[in-house]
């Protein structure tokens, strides 16, 4: 009788094609090229004369460098460089290409869930590192380095060290005004940015069962921020139902055969994990972050630690003192968008918190959808017009603002509320000065034009 | 690959943890220069002050680690993006092995990749190596041995580090790995036949889908 295995370990074996001196070269199901790593990747396989190996399993699809619109910082030679070559390059390798306007493009995270790219118990790999995202539905989804696509798309296999097993169980049910965004903060600041290191993380328990895809998406996104390369919670009917119809998911008889597997995913009870954690979810609070690293997150409303020497340099930066309260400390920017918050879910929080409001004159405020569809949905429902009232930008779908590649920059010392996932120097631009929070807190903040002092939403709830 | 099998050299402590891809080599510079440039923008946010003039106190900028090639950090070193240009930004500011307590997952396996050391050690034997690497002042050698796997830092007992056996061997070969894997072509499509029966839900995007 086979030992009780985790859903880590099931996708893994069946994924194994040889071991070799504690390596393991695994099958990948789905490649992902973005316009820059995809880009060089399909370069470099190019110049060293290489066929891709299985070109209907990858897709292209530019997200970094394209703009969202009026950028004064958008440089068209970039573009040219990198989207320009995806597409030619994509064409040439016959692999196929999501461009502006085809209704498909977006940020690849975003992208693979929507389009049903990305499947319940497949490998997927991607050279950017939130390629975790994808274990929203239950897929062992990683980020890579350039190397590694190049030898992805050569062999369409990776040698890899079998991942060490971690689970982070969440009881209980996320109060109300409380988001995954909060969720993944909170559990960075307990746990710290690399409790994950060399592990794969399960996200498991009522907690998490409760969620819809696109918070379990957010939840994942982070788990790199956890220092996990790999984030994963196990498909169920709220999976199922998410992808039955989605372009690429399969139909008929296929979808029975594969919903039949994909029930056998789950980790089998009794199955042993190397580290665990347990929280309970109505313990969240929203959060927001103070400084330099994930990890720097505390409750919406509280004051900056008070003064050790790690955090000194990082208050520095963000120019703050220790023990400095958050609240009413003036903001410049608001971004809302990115893959760990950019889905249609992320926009209605934040359209919700934003109608009727203004944002002052000095704040700039970003709404940048994650993709063309978020987009189209997003404009059917209105809240284009909501955000466009309330005195925010509507933008092109991108990775924009959280990284600043396409000339959606936060000037130097300037200070941005940003939905996205990292808060590190210089992320959003050189100098610039970064809070990460849930699309609520950061549409409040757009509105009050400064950090809020309380957690809005939760303000608002308390009504209801 | 670029093979590796030992260092000897003048060691930097750079005593900050958390230390991210994104301040390894910021995405501008790693969009606009070619790869054997990277080097001058290693450490960017941290080696210049707005306008370009050099931090003085930032450790690398001091004279005597100018020519550092082993960087001893504190934890997490490398996390946050998969830029693999942040690998080569260290090599080519000229450092060939890094100590430090953990690393970004991503980061480490770009070091193995292209030639970089990554060293293991806990916390407290990675302080002690940064105070010698500070009471050295550059001026006695350190050395990094993959082979023996062993640090050896002036004034220290010999410090040996665990190292995954297969990335070890790897790390001395410097193959290419990509001719590596394709003398199993016939075992790949071998087991992706079998899969297409196995899973076919996982092949139907060679149906036309999606159109």
């Amino acid at each position: 009788m086979t030992p009780p295995q985790t859903i880590i370990e099931k996708i893994w074996s069946a994924h194994t094609i040889i071991s070799e001196n504690g390596l393991d070269l695994i099958h990948i199901d789905r490649g992902l090229l973005t316009d820059l790593s995809g880009t060089i990747g399909l370069e470099e396989m190019e110049a060293d004369g290489l066929p891709v190996h299985d070109p209907a399993l990858n897709f292209a699809i530019p997200d970094h460098v394209v703009e969202t619109g009026e950028s004064a910082g958008f440089d068209p030679a970039r573009r040219e460089r990198f989207v320009a070559t995806l597409e030619r390059l994509s064409a040439r390798a016959d692999v196929r290409h999501f461009p502006r306007g085809s209704g498909r493009q977006g940020i690849v995270h975003v992208v693979g869930l929507e389009q049903g790219v990305t499947l319940p118990g497949l490998t997927l790999v991607c050279g950017d590192s939130h390629t975790s995202t994808h274990g929203a539905v239950g897929a062992l989804a990683f980020g890579i380095g350039s190397t590694e696509v190049k030898h992805a798309l050569a062999t369409q296999t990776l040698w890899m060290q079998r991942p060490r097993l971690a689970r982070i169980t969440l009881t209980g049910k996320l109060r109300a005004g409380v988001y995954a965004k909060d969720a993944a903060l909170w559990l960075i600041a307990r746990l710290g940015a690399d409790w994950g290191r060399e592990h794969a993380i399960e996200f498991a328990g009522p907690g998490i069962e409760a969620m819809s895809v696109d918070e379990r998406a957010t939840l994942c996104n982070m788990a790199v921020e956890l220092g996990a390369r790999i984030g994963v919670v196990a498909p169920d009917q709220t999976v199922f139902d998410y992808l039955r119809g989605k372009p690429y998911a399969p139909r008929g008889a296929d979808w029975e055969t594969a919903e039949a597997a994909w029930r056998a995913l789950p980790s089998d009870p009794w199955a042993a994990f190397h580290k665990e954690a347990s929280f309970d979810s109505g313990e969240i609070t929203p959060q927001i972050t103070w400084g330099t690293s994930p990890e720097h997150a505390i409750a919406v409303g509280g004051a900056v630690p008070p003064a050790n020497e790690a955090a000194m340099a990082a208050a520095d930066y963000i120019g703050l003192a220790p023990g400095q309260a958050m609240g009413g400390v003036p903001v410049d920017f608001v971004f809302i968008g990115s893959c760990a918050n950019g889905r249609i879910e992320d926009l209605r929080a934040a359209a919700a918190v934003a109608r009727g409001g203004h944002v002052p004159e000095h704040v700039t405020a970003l709404v940048v959808p994650g993709s063309e569809a978020v987009k189209a949905q997003a404009e059917r429902e209105g809240l284009d017009a909501v955000f466009r009232d309330a005195g925010f930008e509507w933008r092109e779908p991108g990775c924009s603002m959280c990284v600043g590649v396409n000339g959606d920059i936060v000037p130097p010392g300037k200070r941005c509320v940003s939905t996205s996932n990292r808060n590190f120097v210089g992320r959003q631009g050189p100098g610039a000065r970064t809070h990460l929070a849930s699309p609520a807190t950061a549409a409040a903040c757009a509105i009050a034009g400064t950090i809020v002092t309380a957690p809005h939403s939760v303000e608002k709830a308390g009504a209801a | 690959m670029k093979p590796f099998t030992k260092i000897e050299g003048v060691a930097a402590a750079l005593r900050l943890d958390n230390v991210d891809t994104d301040v390894i080599i910021p995405m501008d510079a790693l969009l606009s220069r070619p790869r054997d440039e990277l080097g001058k923008y290693a450490f960017e946010p941290l080696r210049y002050k707005p306008g370009g003039s050099e931090s003085a106190d930032f450790v690398l900028n001091k004279p005597v680690y100018r020519k550092a090639s082993i960087l001893i950090a504190g934890r997490n070193f490398g996390c946050g993006s998969s830029r693999e240009g942040a690998v080569h930004a260290l090599a080519g500011f000229g450092v060939r092995a890094v100590i430090a307590p953990t690393y970004g997952d991503i980061f480490y396996s770009n070091c193995i990749k292209n030639g970089v050391l990554p060293v293991r050690l806990n916390v407290e034997t990675v302080h002690a190596v940064m105070d010698a690497a500070d009471e050295a002042a550059g001026a006695a050698p350190f050395r990094v041995d993959l082979v023996s796997q062993t640090v050896m830092a002036p004034g220290m007992a010999p410090v040996s580090f665990d190292f995954d056996p297969a990335l070890k061997q790897r790390l001395i070969d410097g193959e290419d790995e990509v001719a590596m894997t394709l003398r199993h072509e016939a075992v790949i499509r071998a087991w992706q036949t079998q899969d297409q029966s196995a899973r076919p839900w996982a092949w139907t995007v060679l149906q036309g889908y999606g159109a």
